[in-house]
């Protein structure tokens, strides 16, 4: 039985053109779409749906896409919920974290709150998917990777260190078929009263002295930072020296 | 005229001095300097009350006779004196809660057991806002799983909640969530904080803010009671919005406690009712540890100019899975590649723990390693740069030594956790 795999979609920003493009997270989520499910996987947007990103996504060998059509205004998170509800679906797949917007991170949590599934972040691979139980791989910091099982249906938001999407053709995005459905939104009432502005650089941490007298500051000012001495082995055995060692890395568990 | 103290005129007249008090007077490194020179500055009462104070009575006559008068006030930089070495340690006053009328929870990161820098910015900012809100407030922090730190009533946490057990253990996101939701029922906080980060800090988080239907701040950067600034669009915008309950926010959104000391109470823990785990964790998977980037890199073990058996240094990283590094002599050498340089003109490196074997220090090496938190150095000289920064040094061979290290991690694969007596699942699952 093939699997029923979703992938939301939303519109990108280039860091530094600020132009619209495919968003890296979301792409990934298309390759993994793709990987898993193949030509059956259904690609999804909230928005617009004569935006031209949407090409781009289609570009990567999509034969159809369904954009949910509302304005910018509206809650993405219950019309998606209402439609996945509708289908039986196995994996939904998003991004971590949206590239315009508010990029909160928020909507596959909120998702899987309402649909009741469980939620894995920041994925770097979904290794298998056999007898109702997925194999992920997360992604976590400084490049190590934890193995999960999760039983389906389940949402996964994958992390940068997911394969990278394919090239987008140009031609496959434009003959890409755009299927829109009407949907009824609700207006984002918590979003209304804010104000949005250019991100301004944030000012760099100086150090402060908290010096009362002159010569305080001079000290702060000329003193060499004394770090407290750690350890010296000296005159023990090569074989009391290595367990010290080895006892540390152990203690600080980078061995495992 | 007379500006000592110690000179005082005996009922008949002779001028009596005490040349040990003017000595004393002299030397500015005498303990009792201070009181000498005190001696009789404060002035006396006069006949019709007022103080009266002497203005020549200031100072004090050098041995070559010309007036010295110490301004310093006891703040003179200290010589290196052999005889009194002890520099007094600097106690910092208390923030007592003793009955707090709201709280405001943080969840710090714990990276590694400890509080990170971005941790510490957090719990700041919660006495920022603490202070804000009217009434006394305490300051919760909730770890979970192993907690190494010992410095909790230095950053600033008036009440701990430790969940500890096997089942915050590794990957237990849903738990976590389950005990912070038993908790928001049972304290009901005016704020919950968490770092903004990759280190789980924004999924623990999210399921919160999910869990409780509340709408969170996310990168939020500048905060008061009324206004938060978050980062919205990829970090393109700045979004100004009214300050929710729950914030998610940035490195560097406020200045670290470093003024007083506060209690480490603990606080009652509801009883967690934890639904089945729906995730399993199966354990980190092993990675070949010089395919992470160095910048990144967890554990290094980098070479210098005091290594001669470059096949045995290649099998000790493997064996005990750590990254490879190199300093510039090493580099310049042919022994290893550019791009595993650290240092100054090669990569910065963040590691928690690095060991540097024959390496000696150069600036421009310490300068690479700035940001590790623990450092190992092997080397047979005693005395240089390297071991002084080191956590732990050791002088000696770097052959023997690492061949004796080498043994000790073939012997742990062999028979894993056999080494610390424990068995838990991760040791076993990765090796």
């Amino acid at each position: 039985m093939p699997l029923n795999i979703v992938s939301l979609v939303s519109v990108g920003r280039h860091p530094q053109s600020g132009r619209s493009r495919r968003a890296e997270q979301d792409g990934r989520a298309v390759e993994m779409g793709l990987k898993l499910a193949g030509q059956q996987l259904s690609v999804v947007h909230v928005g617009n749906p004569d935006e031209p990103v949407l090409r781009q996504y289609a570009g990567m060998g999509l034969s159809s896409l369904t954009v949910l059509k509302q304005a910018d205004r509206f809650d993405a998170v219950p019309v998606l919920q209402r439609y996945l509800e509708q289908k039986n679906i196995d994996i939904v797949l998003t991004g971590v974290r949206s590239e315009s917007g508010e990029s909160s991170g928020m909507v596959p949590y909120l998702l899987a709150h309402a649909l009741g599934w469980p939620v894995v972040a920041r994925v770097a691979d979904i290794v298998c998917v056999e007898k109702g139980e997925a194999q992920v791989l997360l992604a976590l910091p400084r490049g190590q990777r934890r193995a999960v099982r999760v039983a389906l249906p389940f949402i996964a938001s994958l992390d940068l260190a997911a394969p990278p999407a394919r090239q987008s053709a140009f031609g496959v995005g434009l003959r890409a078929k755009i299927e829109t459905i009407e949907s009824i939104g609700e207006v984002d009432q918590i979003r209304v009263d804010w104000q949005e502005a250019e991100a301004k650089p944030r000012a760099k941490r100086l150090k402060t002295v908290k010096a009362k007298t002159a010569a305080e500051r001079f000290k702060a000012a000329t003193a060499k930072p004394q770090g407290d001495a750690g350890k010296v082995l000296i005159n023990e055995t090569t074989q009391q020296k290595a367990q010290a060692i080895f006892d540390l890395l152990l203690e600080e568990k980078v061995i495992r | 005229m007379n500006d000592f103290s110690s000179v005082a005129v005996s009922p008949v007249g002779v001028v009596r001095r005490d040349p040990r008090k003017e000595w004393m007077a002299r030397n500015r490194l005498h303990p009792r300097h201070h009181e000498v020179i005190s001696e009789g500055v404060g002035g006396e009462m006069g006949a019709n009350g007022l103080m009266r104070r002497n203005p020549r009575q200031i100072g004090f006559i050098g041995p070559n006779g010309i007036k010295r008068i110490d301004r310093l006030k006891g703040n003179a930089v200290q010589t290196p004196n052999k005889r009194q070495s002890v520099v007094p340690e600097v106690v910092l006053p208390w923030h007592v809660v003793a009955t707090a009328d709201f709280y405001i929870f943080v969840v710090p990161d714990m990276v590694g057991g400890r509080l990170s820098g971005h941790d510490k910015d957090i719990l700041g900012l919660a006495h920022r806002l603490q202070k804000e809100i009217a009434g006394q407030g305490a300051v919760v922090a909730v770890c979970f799983g192993e907690v190494k730190e010992t410095q909790f009533e230095l950053a600033g946490v008036d009440r701990l909640v430790h969940f500890a057990g096997a089942e915050f253990e590794g990957f237990a996101a849903e738990a976590k969530a389950a005990a912070l939701a038993a908790m928001d029922e049972r304290w009901a906080p005016k704020h919950w904080l968490f770092p903004d980060s990759i280190h789980g800090g924004t999924d623990l988080g999210s399921r919160l803010a999910a869990e409780l239907g509340e709408r969170p701040a996310t990168q939020a950067w500048q905060v008061d009671l009324e206004k938060t600034v978050a980062r919205g669009a990829g970090g393109s915008l700045d979004i100004s919005r009214a300050t929710p309950r729950i914030l998610f926010l940035l490195e560097e959104c406020a200045y670290p406690i470093d003024e007083t000391r506060h209690q480490v109470l603990s606080l009652e823990m509801p009883e967690v009712q934890r639904p089945a785990p729906r995730l399993l964790d199966q354990g980190l998977v092993a990675v070949d540890p010089n395919e992470i980037p160095l910048a990144e890199a967890e554990f290094i073990l980098s070479a210098g100019n005091g290594i001669h058996n470059w096949a045995q240094f290649h099998q000790t990283a493997k064996a005990l899975g750590a990254t490879e590094g190199a300093s510039r002599v090493a580099v310049d050498d042919g022994f290893m590649p550019r791009s595993r340089q650290v240092g100054a003109s090669g990569t910065w490196v963040t590691a928690r723990v690095y060991i540097a074997v024959g390496i000696s220090g150069a600036i421009q090496h310490l300068q690479g390693i700035a940001q590790c938190d623990k450092i190992i150095a092997i080397n047979t000289d005693a005395g240089c740069d390297m071991v002084k920064r080191a956590n732990l040094a050791v002088i000696d061979d770097s052959d023997a030594i690492l061949s004796a290290l080498m043994m000790l991690a073939n012997e742990k694969l062999v028979e894993p956790g056999a080494v610390q007596g424990n068995t838990n699942k991760e040791d076993s699952d990765a090796a």
